[in-house]
């Protein structure tokens, strides 16, 4: 394998799998808020879930923190010459991120181990810190991928940096869009793994207040989150389809830059022969997503030189799932909605709590499809204009070792951890008996 | 203050807390490799009680420093990439499996087989960590790295596979297992704290022995180094604490005044941190890297003081609070472990267990029906 896909497999891969669990340690402290403050007023259900919540996360959030750290060092491991010039403009972001993680970890370590050695109001201070600075720190690291993605404040000469400006990640045009849709896509994807999992054992044993709460809870956060990540989701589109071209090209496979460009639902795009095949096309969509007129010209891959392609399969492929996820996600959300608003006991609609089920990793799915679409859809660059990935490489040989025992670590983690999260759904009905 | 001097530093601050916090949650996995006897359970326990709170928030302190660095001085931090990836990707490893075991094991609901395995994993993975973060340590104060026209130019072994490199890898585990014992001979409930107060005492007898052997290799693997510690005027003053220091560890260890035995260990530590960064002279990867060419930009430099201002004035009574409330909780925990002695043995994640159906007194507003 060659070295340079050998690193952004590994850095792909040390991604991938800590961002399940990094969102997992934004959105799983809100709930525990939500629980929490039910638990408050007396519902004794809502504070069994908390502590539940709270062993489950524990897990997850110690997973994320140490494939955080893998990923840090990683970015000097796998790309040395990136960081070498970057490194002073994307460091305010990660430092505030470091603090803003510490932050985090101090007041789970409160929130986990304190419930009996903290005030009640101190306990469910720290929950709410937890929620607010796992927010914050993704928001902050998202700052650096934004400055990736459309990277301003320094100029170049003679091949270094010079006016480094290192607030300039906050002032990255695609900072808002991409904070709001990252924040969004955590919290949707993790209340939908929730809804599942308990939806799940709602079916099992529809008398359980426990599970019914949760499904409340968790069908809550996905009724805010979902309709506004699918807003923020088209707000993306219109400034991808501004700043990075190349990119919305890619995951639209448009080749050939047009007034009224289709929207092409499905398909596989041939890069080489600059069609798309098998596409369900709707005329003028993507005008009108792009840039909201059907009769707008969309830049397609042809204004692009072949070299600065990205890899059109993928990112194309990628950005579907991403779509077809969210809009699966709010239809089933749209279905709850209806439930509700008809004052149906969700424990009875049975069909509706299958389909949560077989919904709850669309979340997960679209985070990562997401994830992909703007990473591979950003290259061959790592500073989009700027630097190559391939220049940004280690001279490190021989790659496939490290990322061959990463992915059989993170393989083993991964298998790990459901086994404990599936222990920890499953095998405490004695608890649930005591609470009802 | 804008002054890449004042990060460097900085940067020496940082790893001292980190060797004082972080380091010493590895060592309580060094430790717990070493638990034999009727009260081995009692002491892995006691191990688990004292590192589970803090130990993500104390990890941090690594990350606050790899991120200083990449930001102040981003040649060096590329420079170390590449030159110190197999070590470096070691001790990642190593910090996964003992972050990741630790919590499989203590939330995990496993039988005590499973438990058990996964203390293994983790004690094993603490012990390989600071192994391989100290050879880190010695590579860049080595000087056979070299850089020359911002590649590396010396491969990929060169500084950590070396004598020094292995002394200065062992003499971290011994000093992270030294701290350690030292916290829980001071903290740790009465039936096990004479074993640790003796582990105190064995790790600063291989603690002196190995910081010996480490000078020694230094003197031929990286003589500049030694010479930079050698012409400082602060270096006999510094030796002579550290000796002060160790001696009395060596003599308090396990007496009533185990507060004076931590504060010599913290002191001890605070030397060898202080005379790496004399040895290091301001340089990040000796020779040819130094604060003045590692590719600090001043704005950086200048915006990371309100960030760090920030930063501290957000975390330092969070983390204060978060100590107070585990520490002054110790007292009560003691009390606790002895009525505990008598009862079946338990074991450490009974306590998620335990919760579930404990009596909490916030509960009992909720479950009246």
């Amino acid at each position: 394998m060659p070295d340079l896909l050998a690193a952004r497999a590994q850095m792909a891969l040390s991604l991938a799998f800590h961002i399940l669990f990094a969102v997992a340690g934004m959105a799983m402290p809100v709930l525990m808020v939500l629980a929490e403050v039910r638990a408050r007023r007396g519902d004794a259900a809502s504070a069994e879930l908390a502590r539940r919540w709270a062993r489950g996360t524990a897990i997850l959030f110690a997973v994320g923190a140490v494939s955080g750290t893998v990923l840090s060092f990683e970015l000097g491991l796998l790309w040395p010459r990136f960081m070498a010039h970057a490194g002073p403009l994307v460091g305010v972001p990660f430092g505030l991120e470091g603090f803003a993680f510490f932050t985090e970890a101090i007041f789970l370590g409160i929130y986990l181990y304190g419930r009996e050695r903290v005030p009640p109001a101190m306990h469910l201070f720290s929950a709410v810190a937890v929620a607010v600075s796992g927010l914050t720190s993704g928001v902050f690291v998202v700052a650096v991928n934004a400055w990736m993605n459309t990277p301003v404040g320094f100029t170049l000469a003679d091949g270094g940096l010079v006016d480094v400006d290192p607030w300039a990640a906050f002032a990255a045009p695609a900072f808002p869009t991409q904070a709001i849709h990252t924040a969004l896509s955590a919290y949707g994807s993790i209340a939908f793994v929730v809804l599942g999992i308990h939806a799940l054992c709602l079916l099992r044993d529809p008398d359980s207040v426990l599970h019914h709460r949760a499904v409340q809870m968790a069908l809550g956060l996905a009724l805010v989150t979902t309709p506004l990540q699918i807003v923020s989701g088209d707000f993306a589109a219109k400034h991808v389809a501004a700043h990075q071209p190349a990119k919305l090209a890619a995951a639209e496979g448009l080749f050939t830059t047009q007034a009224r460009a289709p929207l092409c639902i499905g398909g596989v795009p041939d890069a080489d022969a600059r069609q798309m095949r098998w596409a369900f096309e709707i005329p003028g969509g993507l005008s009108f997503l792009a840039h909201g007129d059907v009769d707008a010209e969309v830049v397609g891959l042809d204004a692009i030189p072949r070299a600065d392609w990205p890899p059109v399969a993928v990112t194309h492929v990628a950005f579907q799932i991403m779509v077809a996820c969210g809009t699966a996600m709010l239809a089933l959300v749209v279905w709850g909605a209806w439930l509700r608003l008809r004052r149906r006991p969700l424990a009875r609609a049975r069909g509706f709590l299958r389909a949560a089920v077989l919904a709850a990793p669309l979340g997960l799915l679209a985070v990562e499809a997401g994830w992909t679409v703007t990473e591979v859809g950003r290259q061959p660059w790592i500073v989009h204009g700027f630097l190559r990935t391939a220049d940004a490489v280690t001279p490190m040989p021989k790659l496939a070792l490290p990322l061959a025992a990463f992915t059989s670590l993170y393989l083993l983690l991964g298998v790990v951890v459901v086994t404990m999260l599936r222990r920890h759904v499953f095998a405490t009905t004695r608890a649930e008996r005591v609470v009802e | 203050m804008s002054d890449p001097h004042l990060v460097f530093v900085i940067m020496g601050l940082v790893l001292l807390a980190y060797a004082l916090t972080g380091g010493a949650d590895l060592g309580g996995g060094i430790l717990a490799l070493l638990a034999r006897g009727p009260h081995a359970e009692a002491e892995r326990r006691a191990i688990t009680r004292a590192i589970g709170p803090i130990w993500e928030a104390n990890h941090v302190w690594l990350i606050v420093l790899v991120v200083l660095m990449f930001t102040v001085f981003p040649r060096a931090f590329a420079a170390l990439g590449i030159a110190l990836h197999i070590p470096i990707t070691l001790a990642l490893v190593g910090l996964v499996l003992r972050g990741t075991a630790f919590v499989f094991g203590a939330y995990g609901l496993g039988d005590d087989g499973e438990r058990a395995r996964w203390v293994r994993v983790f004690a094993w993975a603490s012990a390989a960590t600071p192994l391989c973060l100290g050879s880190v340590l010695a590579a860049v104060a080595s000087g056979e790295v070299r850089v020359r026209d911002g590649e590396v130019v010396s491969g990929y072994l060169a500084g950590w596979s070396s004598p020094f490199g292995l002394a200065t890898g062992l003499l971290a585990v011994a000093t992270f297992a030294l701290t350690a014992a030292a916290y829980l001979s001071a903290d740790a409930g009465p039936e096990v704290r004479p074993r640790f107060a003796r582990h105190t005492r064995t790790a600063q007898a291989i603690v002196v022995t190995l910081a010996l052997a480490t000078g020694l290799a230094a003197r031929h693997d990286a003589p500049a180094f030694v010479a930079s510690m050698r012409a400082s005027p602060w270096m006999p003053a510094l030796l002579a604490s550290a000796a002060a220091a160790a001696l009395v560890v060596w003599l308090t260890a396990g007496r009533a005044r185990t507060h004076l035995t931590r504060a010599a260990v913290v002191l001890e530590v605070t030397c060898l941190v202080l005379g790496y960064g004399l040895g290091m002279d301001a340089h990040l990867l000796r020779p040819d890297l130094h604060v003045g060419n590692a590719g600090s930009h001043p704005r950086t430099v200048a915006a990371l003081v309100p960030v760090l201002a920030f930063g501290t004035v957000l975390l330092a009574p969070s983390l204060w609070y978060l100590l107070a409330v585990f520490r002054g909780e110790r007292a009560r925990r003691e009390a606790a472990a002895e009525a505990e002695a008598e009862a079946p043995r338990r074991t450490p994640d009974d306590r998620p267990g335990r919760e579930t159906c404990a009596a909490d007194p916030r509960d009992g507003r909720g479950s009246s029906h």
